[in-house]
């Protein structure tokens, strides 16, 4: 029998679902998108830039609203027009959509305007009995008829409820009213008891918070079902213009609200202190005026304000803390990431506790929860987690020598009960950022990481977790040929009869293709990790004694379910045949296009770049994402959430750059060639300088998904002439010569922040060394755009003709192709540059790609394709339809044979 | 004990059987002009072929055979010829001032229908649900790609034309309310707030419990993303459309009972109603038709039999008698979905 939970609790939803679970502790109501409390929106709403609006929006959901305040109550607005407007806007971006909306108005028909154009089950924010029962039971009605939720404010007809008193009496009889005469769901009321400010001076102001806290209490112990809400930002009023003083309120009167029972509410996030971070002193008298503890409290705070005010945050804060014991002030270098004081305080706490261990396992691992807990809840992000594992590996590396060694009377063997995982990127791929990222984050949530780096064959793997009794294996990949070699030491973990969990993790991994290929080949917990963020509960649950087989039946029913779905879907996919999709080319006119010859053909070595040249080519984007900071360069930098981690990052970054650049850390080589070709079918034959036969052919892949009409089955050899002589070129650039050398100078020094940043930096560089070739091959090697006048902007947004897509990129993914690209270039000579046995390239920081220079080319992704195109392209190769299938295998539409398999 | 407590009861016993698709019954009978044109329309300046609906008027005996052909297969519940009978809708054929006879006529032939085939087996009850379509337009999306704000219809223009339509079939005696393939949940929000202000308007309690007019929900997902074509999940969907008390929510059209499977079991697992599904016969082959023959489909649907997932069980485009004859028996052999509703608060 399926049991339903009916009315069990609040349910929202836009385009997914948003429920109020126990777990939920808090729900953040995102409110830029206000225009009375948002001057940004207000000028774009009341200019018209609806589209610039619309980014604020979606910056709220990107920063973690997860519902969208709108409101349009301004004197120079038709608010009707304007809400309806907005939300039709919203209603078409599915990411901002995606979550519920907050209907926010103290006019009526903007909020009956705003009911009519939300499809999702969202909040009417809000009604009240301040003009009486009979318009509040009307307006309660409609809503209900509407399907949406209802904040109501404790206002009633002699005004605001301003004591503890008022506030239950007005909430009770509004719910009341609601439950029994409108027969409004409970959980769907909302009620907003009225934060007020404190500390104004005035007698009567002394409890607002307190009576807040209280009334909260008391309407969830006595209105079953019903939520409170508030916004917290007036409580801080009297303090304007002091935000340190502000954000310490905001932080402890959300934390007490919340531990009264506040359900969700209107906070901005950059207003805010982390709770535990309030300096002792400033939050005891916060919290004296919020409990109205003493007579004094207020002119205390004020006092206190003012020095505040005056010696600025950062010294207050500064001056204080070397004064706490040793484990606080562990644990304050932990969570600000400041190296300056660990070694003597490590020392301190060594000869405190008598046992370099007990340090390990105490006061650093206790730290480290801190930070593991604030990246947890978001109050803390990537970039300053890394600065803390680089603290606590200091002073880890400060401890060991004092260790028990193998022999001492004290050593044993069992020492610690700290959870191990190993972590490696497999056989055949060398990217590793995103690893060491996942080791810093979940060594912050005391687990010890044994990373055995890049390139590991999967026995060596299964060796070193055996020897070191490893709790979880994470593995790592890259690129494609990746998935196989995880597939390969998955079932190698089968064979030799491991148990322990499996993580995968990496930017080609998936959801779907760890529940289809690797899940079914390991009887064990296999989990895909979509980011850092996620590996620690992950890890948490899959070995807690408590959870992990609950886990293990949890996660194998859903990678079940996945493949079955998966399946299903797979056969309502549609192919054509591949001679059908040859039949529905790319659609270009030839006889008014004469291929333009390049001016220098063959190839051109660079022997070194310039990175100063090359820093303007940078596109910053990805860097951020790299970090884990989502959003676009630059806006991110004034992002509300992360932009002052965003903007510390930037300056660090090029500050970095600057070095690298003066004292010639790296160094960037490059190879381009152009030459003449003929097309054969999808294949592509290279012609010398004469115009003969080579022994190179490059060999593409075509689009074989159903296709609506007008719309072609594009491969990349569409964009050549079909029968006549035409042109093409590549290209391989890197910019990773010397960072070796530097890499290990930072690994000498556990300093996994700067080992990630210049790993970051030299990939930016080497993508902003293609965009650099790329141009100085329209302009000049080829010439074929001499006229382009192009900023950074525009090259990111690839306003030019003529693409570059690289072997293993989604136009054409088989990877094998590399190895052609790079012989046809001569790359290993010209450059340095190597290709591994699955064709990642070494230097890391380096990309290849070809050149096509119709007008009409675009990237595009080929998709799925049929066993037809496999077996014409083994053929066309010149390798078996088994090796064929296994270099496709993401893109096969079918199931290929046992055999290929089992290989 | 009045047609609701009667509905209900029925529910409880066993899985209800719906009908199947109106059209390729239609189809057929290879109509002409001629026939969709009753005497007052001979002059209409616009075709009307194709205009499905209007047959209610125009050639009623034909409905009604289509109606007894279902009724003969076991169907429990017919749905009235109104899919397109908005004045909306109609507004296409210039026949926007037809709506409420059309929804009158064709609920008065169905129930005509019904009741016969009641009175020839008492034991076996059967019931007529007023079909509301989506409309031929959308309130959540553009139709203009350039101008993603505008909207082809408002929500007051939608409440307003359903409001007639719900006129029409309850005054043509509809036992029950079924709003469905819904693509875009604001059209059926706007449907279940006409539906509630007529019922207010006509005394009718709003809960099927209470002795209201049962109504029921189906939602269409459009393709293999799981959404509705406005973007929703199934759960996102069932939270939308929970403030009514609904006597069931399910799925129809769009996919065949094998694709439809996980997003019933979304459904099944949450919904704090009855649960309804009735599929296409498969998905369409290239020529746009559907080729699943009855046994087939049945065998399909057995699977969500099986997992207990629903409670009413029927066909969309494609299926015919035989398809629900074959549902019917696939149907008998299992228990509905049994539903407990756990009443707790979160404190």
């Amino acid at each position: 029998m399926t049991k339903i939970q009916k009315h069990n609790t609040l349910k929202l939803s836009g385009l997914e679902p948003l429920i109020f679970t126990p777990e939920i502790n808090f729900v953040n109501v995102g409110e830029r998108t206000n225009i009375t409390g948002s001057k940004k929106f207000a000028r774009l709403i009341l200019n018209g830039q609806y589209d610039e609006a619309l980014e604020v929006a979606l910056d709220q959901v990107r920063g973690g609203a997860q519902i969208l305040d709108v409101c349009m109550d301004e004197g120079m607005l038709d608010g009707v027009t304007a809400m309806q407007k907005f939300l039709n806007l919203i209603a078409s971006e599915p990411e901002i959509s995606r979550i519920p909306i907050m209907i926010d108005s103290s006019r009526w028909e903007i909020i009956l305007a705003g009911l009519k154009c939300v499809q999702g089950k969202g909040i009417v924010n809000s009604i009240s009995l301040k003009n009486g029962e009979k318009e509040f039971v009307h307006q309660a009605k409609t809503i209900k008829k509407f399907g949406a939720a209802v904040v109501v404010m404790a206002f009633d007809e002699d005004g605001q409820a301003d004591t503890y008193q008022r506030r239950i009496d007005i909430c009770k009889r509004s719910y009341d009213i609601l439950v029994q005469e409108v027969k409004f769901n409970p959980q769907d009321i909302i009620f907003d008891p009225n934060i007020f400010p404190v500390a104004t001076g005035m007698d009567e102001h002394r409890k607002n918070a307190l009576d807040f806290f209280h009334a909260t209490q008391w309407i969830k112990q006595n209105l079953p079902g019903a939520k409170v809400s508030g916004g917290v930002s007036n409580v801080s009023f009297s303090f304007r213009g002091n935000n340190t003083v502000r954000e310490a309120m905001h932080a402890s009167f959300l934390y007490h609200a919340i531990r009264h029972g506040m359900d969700m509410g209107i906070v901005n996030p950059s207003m805010l202190e982390v709770y535990d971070d309030i300096p002792k002193d400033l939050l005891q008298k916060v919290e004296d005026v919020f409990f109205d503890r003493h007579d004094n409290a207020t002119e205390d705070l004020l006092d206190f304000a003012e020095t505040v005010k005056q010696t600025g945050k950062k010294e207050v804060v500064s001056a204080l803390w070397r004064e706490d014991p040793v484990e606080k002030r562990i644990e304050h270098a932990l969570v600000k990431g400041i190296i300056d004081f660990i070694i003597e305080d490590t020392e301190e706490a060594r000869i405190h506790l008598k046992n370099p261990l007990k340090v390990i396992e105490g006061p650093l691992m206790d730290g480290m929860n801190v930070v593991g807990d604030l990246f947890g809840e978001g109050k803390m992000f990537l970039p300053q987690v890394v600065k803390s594992a680089r603290v606590m590996k200091k002073a880890v590396a400060y401890l060991e020598p004092f260790m028990p060694q193998v022999g001492d009377a004290d050593y044993n063997a069992e020492q610690s009960s700290i959870k191990k995982i190993l972590l490696a990127t497999v056989k055949g791929d060398v990217h590793d950022i995103g690893k060491n990222i996942v080791g810093v984050v979940l060594a912050c949530n005391s687990y010890q990481i044994i990373d055995l780096g890049v390139m590991v064959d999967a026995q060596v793997i299964i060796d070193e977790a055996i020897k070191n009794k490893v709790d979880i294996i994470g593995l790592s990949g890259l690129i494609t040929p990746s998935l196989d070699e995880m597939v390969y030491v998955a079932s190698e973990m089968e064979r030799q009869g491991l148990k322990i969990p499996l993580l995968i993790g990496g930017a080609t991994t998936s959801r779907i293709h760890t529940a289809v290929k690797i899940d079914p080949v390991y009887s064990g917990t296999v989990i895909h990790v979509t980011d850092a963020s996620k590996s620690v509960p992950i890890a948490g649950e899959s070995i807690s004694e408590e959870t992990r087989d609950s886990y293990h039946k949890k996660i194998k029913e859903t990678y079940l379910q996945l493949r079955v779905d998966h399946e299903a879907k797979q056969q309502v996919k549609q192919l054509v045949s591949y001679q059908e999709a040859k039949s529905n080319p790319v659609y270009i006119n030839w006889e008014n296009y004469h291929p333009v010859k390049p001016a220098v053909l063959g190839l051109t070595v660079i022997e070194e770049l310039d990175l100063k040249v090359l820093r303007k080519y940078i596109d910053w984007t990805p860097f951020f994402s790299t970090w884990m900071l989502s959003g676009r360069y630059p806006k991110i930098l004034d992002d509300t959430v992360v932009g002052a981690e965003a903007q510390r990052l930037f300056k660090e970054a090029n500050a970095m750059l600057d070095q690298v650049i003066a004292e010639g850390w790296l160094q960037a080589k490059a190879v381009v060639g152009l030459f003449p070709v003929q097309r054969e079918g999808d294949d592509v034959r290279i012609l010398d300088l004469e115009e003969k036969e080579t022994p190179f052919s490059f060999h593409f892949l075509r689009q074989q998904g159903k296709k609506g009409k007008g719309v072609p089955n594009r491969s990349l050899s569409d964009y050549l002439h079909p029968d006549e002589k035409d042109y093409m070129g590549g290209f391989a650039v890197t910019a990773g010569w010397g960072i070796e050398e530097k890499l290990k100078e930072f690994q000498a020094t556990h300093d996994d922040y700067q080992d990630i940043m210049l790993k970051a930096l030299a990939d930016r560089l080497a993508e902003a060394g293609a965009e650099y070739l790329h141009e100085l091959v329209r302009k000049e090697l080829w010439g074929y755009a001499q006229e382009e006048q192009l900023d950074n902007d525009d090259l990111i947004k690839e306003a030019y003709h003529g693409i570059r897509p690289a072997p293993g990129y989604p136009a054409c993914p088989e990877h094998s192709e590399k190895r052609t690209l790079f012989d046809l270039l001569q790359v290993e000579k010209q450059t340095g540059i190597t290709l591994t046995d699955s064709y990642a390239m070494y230097p890391t920081s380096s990309v290849s790609g070809y050149y096509f220079a119709h007008p009409e080319s675009k990237y595009f992704g080929l998709g799925k394709i049929g066993e037809d195109q496999v077996v014409d392209y083994a053929e066309r190769k010149g390798v078996s339809l088994t090796q064929a299938e296994r270099w496709l295998s993401p893109n096969l539409a079918y199931n290929p044979s046992l055999a290929a398999q089992e290989n | 004990m009045n047609r609701s407590e009667l509905l209900i009861q029925s529910s409880q016993q066993k899985i209800l059987i719906l009908d199947g698709a109106m059209g390729t019954m239609i189809q057929r009978y290879r109509l002409t002009e001629e026939d969709f044109r009753t005497p007052a329309l001979q002059d209409h300046p616009k075709a009307l072929k194709g205009n499905n609906d209007l047959l209610s008027l125009s050639r009623p005996e034909i409905i009604k055979a289509i109606h007894e052909a279902y009724l003969e297969a076991g169907a429990d519940i017919i749905e009235t010829n109104t899919f397109s009978g908005t004045s909306i809708a109609q507004a296409d054929y210039g026949l926007a001032h037809l709506a409420y006879d059309i929804n009158f006529e064709s609920a008065r032939i169905a129930k005509q229908a019904a009741e016969a085939y009641t009175l020839k087996d008492p034991d076996k009850p059967r019931f007529v649900a007023g079909a509301i379509g989506p409309t031929n337009r959308t309130a959540s999306i553009s139709p203009d790609v350039n101008d993603p704000g505008y909207r082809a219809v408002t929500f007051d223009q939608l409440s307003e034309a359903y409001q007639e339509q719900v006129r029409g079939l309850l005054d043509g005696g509809s036992d029950a309310l079924l709003v469905e393939t819904i693509f875009d949940t604001l059209n059926a929000k706007a449907a279940l707030f006409a539906i509630q202000e007529v019922f207010e308007e006509k005394g009718i309690p709003l809960s099927p419990e209470e002795g209201g007019v049962p109504v029921m929900i189906s939602g269409t997902i459009t393709d293999a993303s799981g959404r509705t074509l406005s973007g929703q999940t199934t759960e996102a969907f069932l939270i939308s459309v929970s403030h009514v008390p609904l006597f069931s929510i399910g799925l129809n059209c769009a996919l065949g009972a094998k694709e439809l499977r996980p997003y019933l079991k979304v459904l099944s697992e949450n919904a704090p109603f009855l649960v309804s599904a009735y599929p296409n016969a498969g998905l369409p082959n290239e020529f746009g038709q559907y080729d699943q023959g009855a046994e087939e489909m049945a065998d399909q649907v057995e699977e969500f039999l099986k997992e207990g997932f629903v409670n009413i069980l029927g066909g969309c485009c494609g299926t015919t008698p035989e398809h629900i004859s074959a549902i019917a028996k696939a149907a008998a052999k299992y228990k509905p979905r049994l539903v407990e509703l756990e009443k707790i608060g979160d404190d």
